[in-house]
């Protein structure tokens, strides 16, 4: 049995409260008035050294124009902030738990002395939807102004998206969602209970029961992942669309889970919890790693080129802005989440040593946040970005709650499946 | 001047590895074994060095990507930057996506064809080649360790037959 360490909690709660604070202050500092937003626009024109451009009548319409524009992109900024760090932990915590389903479902011989790893870490699910459907609820009741479909005023005017409208729809959309959010968890307390079942009883029953229901939550997560995808993220930008999207999100969220159990497994070791997880186990993981951020790369580079090379005006805007107003995160992912972690995690030996695995994984982590960011802020936020105090601290709330949850779930059950029929070939695996 | 050699047979492969580890605790010299398929764990019982084909096969990797970019940027951006269907070609940057499918294809050609050359001329296989087979049951179910004779004959082949040998033969050597 792990008892959740003082310090673990201790931790955690310290990131949620400060989190909770740095939102706040970002909630705060947001401009209300186009007033506010011509203040700031002046400070940092003089912070720039750029001079005062005096506004004639003839521009003034236009001016006033430009600071609603802007004053829409900061008041969507801490809201961004919050939706990023939100979306991002909640699909970590559901890549984990489909980890756990491939594992399962190819009757993997390795992974079964992670699986309570897994199936604790994958607790955040449950508390990381309800907040994210709460934050959607938000959105689709006019908190915010993240979906632009979602302002009639705007789509009054846009042909392109009034043709859009019978599936970007408010009422559609959260229907979707609440599928989407409920089937993924019934999968997991439904897995939860089978697998501790087989614990109780060692009745092989419960583990074809899982085994079908697994195979089954595979083909309705990739389906709805897909479409998720193109709900909560793509939508932001409405006028664009790609047909790769679901699964360059998906190889994003998955190769961050798998580092996230790499860190809980190293760090459990340490502790002394994972008896018979041995250099084997996270050499697999590493490869995982690897494998995964390859194929992202992939992923990421397929939608990159095709829209760059073909050059078509409806869809390239998409990257243009990107590269135009983020260029240094848009690019320095690249070095993060591929530079980095194939040049570390190529070397089989590396991939059995844990600060390796660890500084790999932190690159990993820290460059789908920046990935996950850079798919929906320029949609929100435009040119009025910045990665600062705000976006920090959501991201802090959801990794203190994230760890909180998961680790409480790790110490409510034993450490170590015991009648998993592949458990004993799991604690002799040897690579 | 001839060497002796034993030729000790073996029909089973956990039967080798015993042998294997017995032969070497008792400090006999193993010039080599022939085996029908890969037996796992028998390089690290006969305390083989692990092999650094992987590393080489990096190497070609990085020469196979200087080559692919340079050809690029010669060819594309040096030689004759064309304006083609108005993909820019004034510096090799701004056209890079466009050559990243040839540079990656070459990274994979280079350390791929490179590192099978490199197995090649390393354990010394080409065509007509002669088969350097001492027992042609060797590629079907059986399994040969070839050890070096030092000192008494009659008590080596005792050993080996100890080992689970099922046929233990002295061997001249040239």
């Amino acid at each position: 049995m792990y008892t959740f360490s003082k310090n673990l909690k201790t931790l955690a709660i310290v990131l949620m409260a400060l989190g909770i604070i740095g939102i706040a202050y970002g909630f705060f500092n947001a401009p209300k008035t186009t007033a506010e937003v011509e203040q700031i626009l002046t400070e940092q024109a003089h912070h720039d050294g750029g001079e005062h451009h005096s506004v004639s009548e003839a521009d003034h319409d236009a001016h006033q124009k430009h600071l609603e524009h802007v004053l829409t992109q900061m008041q969507n900024k801490p809201w961004t902030a919050v939706y990023v760090a939100c979306i991002f932990v909640m699909l970590i915590s559901l890549g984990i738990l489909v980890f756990y389903a491939l594992n399962y479902a190819s009757a993997a011989g390795w992974s079964p002395v992670l699986f309570r790893v897994m199936e604790g870490l994958s607790a955040y699910l449950l508390p990381g939807s309800i907040i994210f459907f709460i934050l959607l609820l938000v959105s689709s009741f006019g908190g915010n102004h993240l979906f632009i479909w979602m302002d009639p005023a705007i789509v009054e005017h846009d042909v392109i998206i009034q043709n859009k409208t019978g599936y970007l729809n408010v009422p559609f959309f959260l229907i979707r969602a609440i599928i989407f959010l409920v089937g993924w968890n019934l999968y997991r307390v439904y897995a939860r209970k089978q697998s501790l079942k087989l614990d109780e009883t060692g009745d092989l029953s419960y583990h074809k029961k899982l085994f079908k229901a697994t195979a089954v939550f595979l083909v309705f997560f990739i389906v709805t992942e897909s479409i998720s995808s193109w709900d909560w993220i793509m939508s932001i930008d409405t006028h664009w669309y790609s047909t790769l999207f679901g699964w360059y999100v998906f190889a994003s969220f998955i190769v961050t889970a798998i580092t996230v159990i790499a860190f809980a497994t190293l760090y459990l070791k340490s502790k002394g919890y994972l008896e018979h997880v041995n250099t084997s186990h996270i050499h697999d993981l590493g490869k995982f790693m690897f494998g995964f951020s390859i194929f992202w790369t992939y992923l990421w580079f397929s939608q990159f080129m095709l829209q760059w090379y073909s050059n078509i005006p409806e869809e390239v805007t998409y990257f243009i802005f990107r590269i135009q107003e983020y260029n240094v995160p848009f690019f320095g992912m690249l070095l993060l989440n591929f530079v980095l972690p194939v040049l570390l995690l190529m070397n089989s030996d590396f991939k059995r040593l844990g600060w390796i695995i660890s500084m790999a994984g932190v690159s990993i982590v820290f460059g789908h946040y920046i990935d996950f960011y850079l798919m929906i802020s320029p949609g929100t936020v435009g040119g009025s970005w910045s990665i600062g105090i705000t976006e920090i601290a959501a991201l802090m709330f959801f990794a203190g709650l994230f760890i909180f949850a998961g680790f409480t779930s790790i110490s409510k059950v034993p450490l170590l499946v015991k009648n998993n029929p592949l458990i004993e070939e799991s604690k002799h695996f040897h690579y | 001047m001839s060497t002796k050699v034993i030729h000790a047979i073996y029909n089973d492969d956990d039967i080798l590895m015993d042998a294997v580890k017995e032969t070497r605790s008792a400090h006999h010299h193993i010039e080599e074994i022939y085996t029908p398929f890969p037996v796992h764990g028998l390089d690290k019982a006969m305390g083989l060095k692990p092999t650094r084909l992987a590393i080489c096969a990096f190497l070609y990797g990085l020469v196979g990507l200087a080559f692919g970019t340079a050809m690029m940027y010669y060819i594309m951006i040096v030689d004759w930057p064309q304006d083609i269907g108005g993909k820019p070609s004034f510096s090799f940057i701004q056209n890079m996506p466009s050559f990243v499918p040839i540079m990656f294809e070459m990274t994979v050609l280079f350390s791929a064809h490179l590192m099978v050359i490199t197995f090649y001329m390393r354990s010394r296989l080409w065509p007509f080649k002669k088969a350097e087979n001492p027992d042609i049951r060797t590629t079907d179910d059986h399994f040969l360790m070839e050890v070096a004779l030092h000192g008494e004959e009659e008590e080596a082949v005792e050993f080996f037959k100890k080992t689970g040998a099922v046929e233990v033969k002295v061997i001249d050597k040239e």
